[in-house]
């Protein structure tokens, strides 16, 4: 890790001029396991994208004369149905393609929809800290007693189950994060000298926070959304699983497994697939995540979330 | 100190009161009124709804409802369930141990395996241990606990029948609720009464195991990362350097040098575990059928118990809330720089 710390400076210092995009692809690219976990979340994403045309059958079509067939390397399986049934005779694997669908709906609206107000309250905190900043920080610190997921849960309590709302929730307990990232970076770059000099040359104050402060804390940004993203996917299918999130008969990985429970003596498929897929989803981004990290600024490097 | 942890608490005040305000607005943010959502599809005569509402007070201003509310929590009075009618603060402290016992259990197995597996990774840096290690911790922490939980049942209970599936102790013996801590309690239960209750701490042990792991994992992993970039910055430290230099042995310069100050930063991140615990908890007693808080919590909300939810979140969140707090007064008596930083 030294030699590529030390590679990596040197890199910036050859390749000035070159564009900020085409270094970071270069640092990111040496990274083995952010490559890999790119590659596999590029590949759900196309599956998840395209899925009525490569899923083999529909998420919820019964094959009742197919009930809880095992997947087609074990005993007893087929490659009718390459991972198998579930007890209603759901294909499997069309199954876990249109949940990935869920799943990275879910997670990118998420992202979206905490991102955009948490980094304008953010912004505010930083640019008012006598006015907004301290009563914003008192309620988020207020949000973050709760721990996530058992506000996510309350919220969905309120709001009823179901996909927009657990969207919303997942959002909700999401912003926090932001606000307190965002408002850490403005502030440490309020007092650079650029800020003053475009203060001086008469920037109004949303010209500021937008144009002139906000580029400059996208690295953390990004890297935080990363890991919101798949935390996002892991608290959807928790609340799923609960049995508080998308309701069956959806695909969704959690509530996969929660109907998989009364079935763990029996089928180790349905309870061990789903969790699997969910497993490789939300490593191949944290692995995206600590790649990006570390192909942004290497002073990061040794700080864990 | 004093102002430190006066200044601390200043801070608190307003949470708390945060936290409150939460808790009481969320049973009036279900949409329609609780009455209507308690009574459910049942048509109800106009005369009772209103007479509902008045007797639990919903019909008048907001602030006046909170201002009682506050002042029933002040004399320690969290109300009723709808479903029981039982005091939720009974309710409340009988399932607390519970959780509270699997939290401790899943948190030692956490430090135990995360600090150990954090300073080898640090130590044996860049090697194939360290890439493994963190391999695996970083497996741990993208790990769904729920699934972790179905995992382990389907392997140690259902297959090797080593370990029971849900519960805190088999049926068969009759435990005297003494501490609320099964482990105690079996333990006592077995010393008083040795021919019926032979075997109960170890039952009650092997109870404990799966529901800690599962919930033990996710900060497992956290703190195995935290300690290993904490653990590489300090053994770069010229005091480490000079520990070798007076011919301590390296066990002692990793072990009671290093790790000592490594474990300053590694401590804040154990006391924002606590969250992640209780949220964990949620899911893994569901999982197990572990009598705690967050099984009663998830039950009451499922049952649309709204007062239980209330209740459950105010107390979890103002745990949560203390713990913080007192993790912070740790670190400004740990680290006395951070007493005068503002």
């Amino acid at each position: 890790m030294t030699l590529r710390t030390v590679r990596s400076c040197t890199d910036t210092t050859i390749i000035e001029g070159v564009s900020p995009i085409l270094s970071f692809w270069r640092d990111f690219r040496a990274n083995k396991g952010a490559v890999t976990g790119l590659g596999f979340l590029l590949a759900m994403a196309l599956a998840a994208i395209f899925a009525p045309w490569v899923a083999p059958y529909s998420p919820i079509d019964q094959f009742r004369d197919a009930m809880l067939t095992p997947p087609s390397w074990a005993r007893g399986g087929s490659m009718r149905f390459v991972l198998g049934t579930d007890e209603i005779g759901r294909d499997l694997l069309s199954r876990l393609i249109h949940g990935g669908r869920l799943s990275l709906l879910i997670g990118l609206s998420a992202v979206l929809m905490s991102m955009i107000p948490g980094v304008a309250l953010g912004l505010l905190a930083a640019f008012f800290p006598k006015g907004a900043g301290p009563v914003i920080m008192r309620v988020m610190d207020v949000m973050m007693a709760l721990p996530a997921l058992l506000l996510a849960i309350a919220i969905v309590a309120v709001l009823g189950p179901g996909l927009f709302n657990t969207i919303i929730a997942i959002a909700v307990v999401s912003i926090p994060g932001y606000v307190r990232l965002v408002r850490a970076s403005a502030v440490s770059e309020l007092s650079r000298d650029y800020v003053s000099a475009a203060r001086m040359s008469g920037a109004g104050t949303l010209r500021l926070m937008f144009v002139t402060v906000l580029p400059n804390c996208l690295a953390p940004l990004i890297v935080h959304a990363t890991l919101n993203f798949s935390t996002a996917i892991l608290d959807a299918a928790a609340l799923g699983f609960l049995g508080m999130g998308v309701q069956p008969p959806a695909a969704e990985w959690g509530s996969m497994l929660s109907s998989a429970r009364d079935y763990i003596d029996r089928a180790w498929w349905v309870v061990t697939l789903p969790g699997v897929t969910i497993l490789l989803s939300v490593l191949s981004i944290n692995l995206i995540g600590d790649g990006v990290r570390d192909a942004l600024d290497p002073k990061l490097k040794h700080t864990t979330s | 100190m004093l102002s430190f942890i006066l200044r601390r608490i200043g801070l608190l005040v307003p949470s708390i009161l945060g936290v409150t305000l939460l808790a009481f607005s969320l049973i009036r943010l279900v949409p329609g009124d609780p009455v209507e959502v308690m009574v459910g599809e049942r048509a109800l005569d106009p005369v009772m709804h209103a007479e509902a509402l008045h007797r639990l007070g919903l019909d008048r201003a907001f602030y006046v409802q909170y201002a009682d509310y506050l002042g029933q929590l002040a004399h320690g009075d969290l109300g009723q369930s709808l479903v029981t009618h039982d005091s939720i603060r009974d309710e409340f402290t009988t399932l607390f141990p519970a959780t509270l016992e699997l939290a401790l259990a899943a948190m030692l197995f956490a430090m135990c395996f995360g600090l150990l597996a954090g300073v080898i990774a640090a130590v044996r840096r860049g090697s194939w241990l360290d890439q493994s290690l963190m391999g695996l911790s970083l497996t741990g922490f993208s790990m769904p606990a729920f699934w972790l939980g179905l995992l382990l049942i389907m392997l140690f209970s259902v297959r090797l029948g080593w370990t029971p599936v849900s519960g805190r102790i088999d049926l068969m013996f009759d435990i005297p609720p003494r501490t609320g801590f099964m482990l105690i309690d079996s333990w006592m239960a077995e010393q008083a009464d040795p021919a019926n209750n032979a075997g109960a701490f170890r039952d009650a042990a092997l109870h404990l195991v799966l529901p800690a792991v599962t919930l033990g994992t996710i900060p497992m992993a956290v703190i195995a990362r935290m300690t290993r970039s904490s653990m590489l910055e300090v053994l770069q430290e010229d005091y480490v350097l000079c520990a070798r230099a007076r011919g301590f042995s390296p066990a002692r310069v990793i072990w009671v040098h290093a790790l000592r100050n490594a474990l300053i930063p590694v401590l804040t991140v154990i006391g924002l575990q606590v969250g992640t615990l209780m949220g964990g908890a949620v899911l893994t007693e569901t999982i197990f059928s572990w009598p705690g808080i967050g099984k009663w919590l998830i039950d009451a909300i499922l049952r649309r118990d709204y007062p239980v939810v209330q209740s459950g979140i105010l107390m979890i969140a103002l745990i949560v809330i203390l713990v913080n707090f007192m993790v912070d007064v740790l670190y400004g008596i740990v680290n006395p720089r951070i007493r005068h930083v503002r």
